[in-house]
């Protein structure tokens, strides 16, 4: 069939099944958009092409489907680039599409020209510029196939505007066939071996569980290994949902703001089973002294992420699901005949630690405490809400205090740490499950950094809740400050006599609600009215400026080194102790 | 340098024959901080593939990581670690040296010895062509230095696995 390259590109679309895209039209995109526009793929129109990124990104974490983004050449691509590289270091499937000057033009330092494959090339699973028509519907199909299988992540793919103008004859091949891409799924049958003996024969073991066990649908098999094991689980900020956090055996998040439990346990443990993790230095600490009598097993997909950070003794390669699956099998089978190892004394130890050490804070004070509002949000939400959050402060308290049962019911930028991540995520995130309650927990300072798509919310007919923890500072950064550069909150401080802006207000401007909260009192009526509401929502809580995140393992710092429990008042942390780089 | 020749492992790398393919690998390079010690492409008997023949300057874990980094570019169809006890390699070296009637002989006789060939010749200079290890290039070049290098240029190394 006939037809030009643009038309190619849609009809290649809608043969992947995309039903969604966001992006902002450009003068390279409009043959694009010209056959986009009778296509049945619904088009959000985003008011930043960031925003469109994290929109994909958000709708792909929230329904496990390719997220799909669009934006013309030059400061268009350019403003991808932060979204690009979240969805690649959190491993998210995200196709993201932009236009590119005429092929004759490429290389001139045309209007709006920028080199987009080169400069993402570093922060995508792959890219493509397409300088022949012919070359569409290949691409395309390549471009989702790889972004959904093996380690999941962003390709990107820059169309020159001759090329969407130019013509075709339309064909989709059966099959695509990448000699160099062949991941591994089914994990190999004497290492599961190995790893089924080692979890029999294993006093203190330790389950840890990422995001890869999210993204291969593996938290059936991880709960049925905890169970039949009798292991105690934690996970990564990745991971939270993989396990529910309410289930007996979950100890919690480890890592800078975990668990005392879960990092005390890192120190004791003999095995530790990770599963789609990556050690990364946030849940480590001081890498020299992580978990120093465990031997490891590392199940990961991605053989590069095995021995990365932290030895592997058994390495298995493989899909998460399709490994565990297998062990699960190989395990019944050992078990038979065998008498299990004792771990009473492990369980107790854990036992004491979950009763001694649950997260806390000061209850005490007369303000407004971030905690208490999450807290309240997770108990008048029931647990069910699908949870996105920005970056910082506001991230950590989510993470603690609100406590996720499902897969792909918690959202966040884990690996790039992406302020202003959380708002558009939560848009696109209620966009594939229009049923769900999405609701944003923000920070004043990230909040700012995308506030601009409420115009998208209000009009696409979101009906988001974002729920300020606005205390008046870069919060992260001022903690910091207070603990290790001796309270100098150089440019971290967001206020001046007042608060700026008035959310509420910016809010309405908006055409969404917008309530503000200065007591502990007006919480539970501010969030009952926002949840009443079939608009998008901004409650903009005024909570202490000066509130930590707490426990906290200072960067560098072993595991077991936690500051800021309540029983441990805070002093001064010395960073020039760290032996390691002061991250 | 002893120490750095133990160092260096000889990566021969299959990728497909695509525009922007080393482009990919000396980014990956580049980001993940690994040293290319020298770097050859060219064509292979399939017109549709290429092969990069890779020298770094790492071991152990490291290597690790750098094979599978590269495993990872999706252009990148085989990579081998090449034993320099089980494979041939050769560099060929172009030198401009500078000779006066009483040295010419001199050169020549040098440049016989090590198999070379004059390529080219004029009143003050002649340009050589050697080939081999690297070690004998390096050799070749410690000899000839005493008549003046009046330019010089490598290629990186090539490399196959000898046949079983």
């Amino acid at each position: 069939m006939k037809m030009t390259g643009a038309q190619a590109l849609v009809k290649s679309l809608e043969a992947e099944g995309v039903e969604i895209l966001f992006g902002i039209p450009g003068g390279v995109l409009l043959p694009v958009f010209d056959a986009l526009y009778r296509s049945p793929i619904r088009k959000v129109l985003t008011r930043h092409e960031q925003g469109a990124a994290h929109m994909a990104d958000g709708y792909a974490r929230a329904t496990g489907r390719v997220g799909v983004c669009m934006a013309t050449s030059g400061p268009g691509a350019t403003n991808l680039v932060t979204g690009i590289a979240n969805a690649y270091m959190d491993s998210i499937p995200l196709v993201a599409i932009t236009g590119q000057v005429a092929t004759n033009l490429i290389g001139t330092d045309a209007f709006q020209e920028a080199d987009t494959t080169g400069i993402t090339m570093p922060i995508v699973k792959h890219n493509y510029l397409v300088k022949d028509p012919r070359d569409i519907p290949d691409v395309v199909q390549e471009a989702f196939y790889l972004a959904r299988t093996g380690r999941p992540g962003p390709v990107l793919i820059d169309l020159p505007v001759d090329v969407s103008r130019g013509e075709l004859n339309y064909r989709r091949s059966e099959r695509v066939d990448l000699p160099g891409y062949k991941p591994t799924y089914k994990g190999h049958r004497r290492q599961i071996k190995l790893a089924a003996q080692a979890i029999l024969s294993a006093r203190k073991p330790i389950l840890f569980v990422g995001g890869g066990v999210i993204t291969s649908n593996a938290t059936e098999e991880v709960r049925a290994l905890a169970e039949e094991e009798h292991i105690y689980v934690t996970h990564t900020l990745m991971g939270k949902g993989a396990f529910p956090e309410t289930h007996p055996l979950s100890i919690g998040m480890l890592g800078m703001h975990g668990t005392r439990t879960a990092n005390y346990v890192m120190c004791e443990t003999d095995l530790i089973i990770g599963v789609g993790v990556r050690f990364d230095d946030r849940v480590t600490g001081k890498l020299s002294e992580f978990a120093p009598n465990a031997r490891v097993i590392h199940i990961d997909i991605d053989p590069a992420e095995i021995g990365k950070n932290v030895e592997a003794h058994i390495p298995i390669v493989g899909d998460a699901k399709t490994v565990l699956k297998e062990l699960l099998a190989v395990l019944r089978e050992l078990k038979k005949g065998h008498d299990p190892v004792d771990r009473r004394e492990w369980n107790a130890q854990i036992e004491e630690w979950k009763a001694r050490y649950p997260y806390n804070y000061d209850r005490s004070g007369p303000g407004l405490k971030p905690q208490f509002v999450v807290e309240k949000l997770y108990e008048l939400t029931k647990g069910e809400a699908i949870i996105c959050t920005e970056v910082g402060q506001n991230q950590m308290w989510a993470a603690q205090f609100y406590k996720v049962e499902r897969p792909r019911q918690f959202i966040t930028s884990g690996g790039l740490g992406t302020m202003g991540f959380g708002f558009p995520a939560a848009i696109g995130a209620q966009l594939g499950r229009p049923g769900e309650l999405v609701i944003d927990i923000a920070g004043d300072g990230s909040f700012l950094m995308n506030s601009q798509e409420l115009a998208t919310a209000v009009l696409e007919g979101t009906p988001v809740k974002v729920a300020i923890l606005n205390n008046g500072y870069l919060g992260m950064v001022r903690q910091w400050q207070q603990l290790f550069y001796n309270r100098t909150y150089s440019c971290s401080c967001l206020h001046r006599e007042r608060r700026c802006p008035d959310f509420a207000a910016l809010a309405r401007a908006y055409g969404a609600m917008g309530i503000t909260v200065t007591d502990p009192e007006q919480v539970e009526g501010a969030i009952l009215d926002a949840l009443n509401a079939e608009c998008p929502v901004v409650i903009d809580f005024q909570v202490e400026p000066e509130e930590n995140v707490y426990p906290m393992v200072a960067p560098g710092a072993p595991l077991y080194d936690m500051i800021g429990d309540l029983l441990y008042p805070v002093e001064k942390v010395h960073p020039e102790k760290a032996e390691e780089p002061f991250l | 340098m002893k120490k750095g020749v133990e160092m260096k492992h000889t990566l021969s790398v299959l990728v497909e024959n695509k525009p922007g393919v080393l482009a990919r690998v000396a980014e990956l390079f580049a980001r993940r901080g690994f040293n290319i010690d020298s770097l050859a492409v060219g064509t292979t008997e399939r017109p549709d593939i290429s092969r990069m023949t890779i020298v770094v300057d790492v071991e152990g874990k490291s290597l690790e990581q750098v094979r599978k980094q590269l495993h990872k570019l999706i252009n990148v169809i085989e990579i081998v670690d090449l034993d320099p006890e089980e494979s041939v390699s050769r560099e060929l070296v172009l030198v401009k040296i500078k000779v006066t009637p009483e040295t010419r002989s001199e050169v020549i006789e040098i440049v016989d010895i090590f198999r070379g060939n004059i390529v080219d010749v004029s009143r003050e200079s002649v340009i050589v062509e050697v080939t081999g290890s690297s070690r004998k290039l390096e050799a070749f070049e410690d000899l000839v230095r005493v008549y003046g290098i009046k330019e010089l240029v490598r290629t990186g190394k090539v490399a196959l696995p000898r046949g079983k």
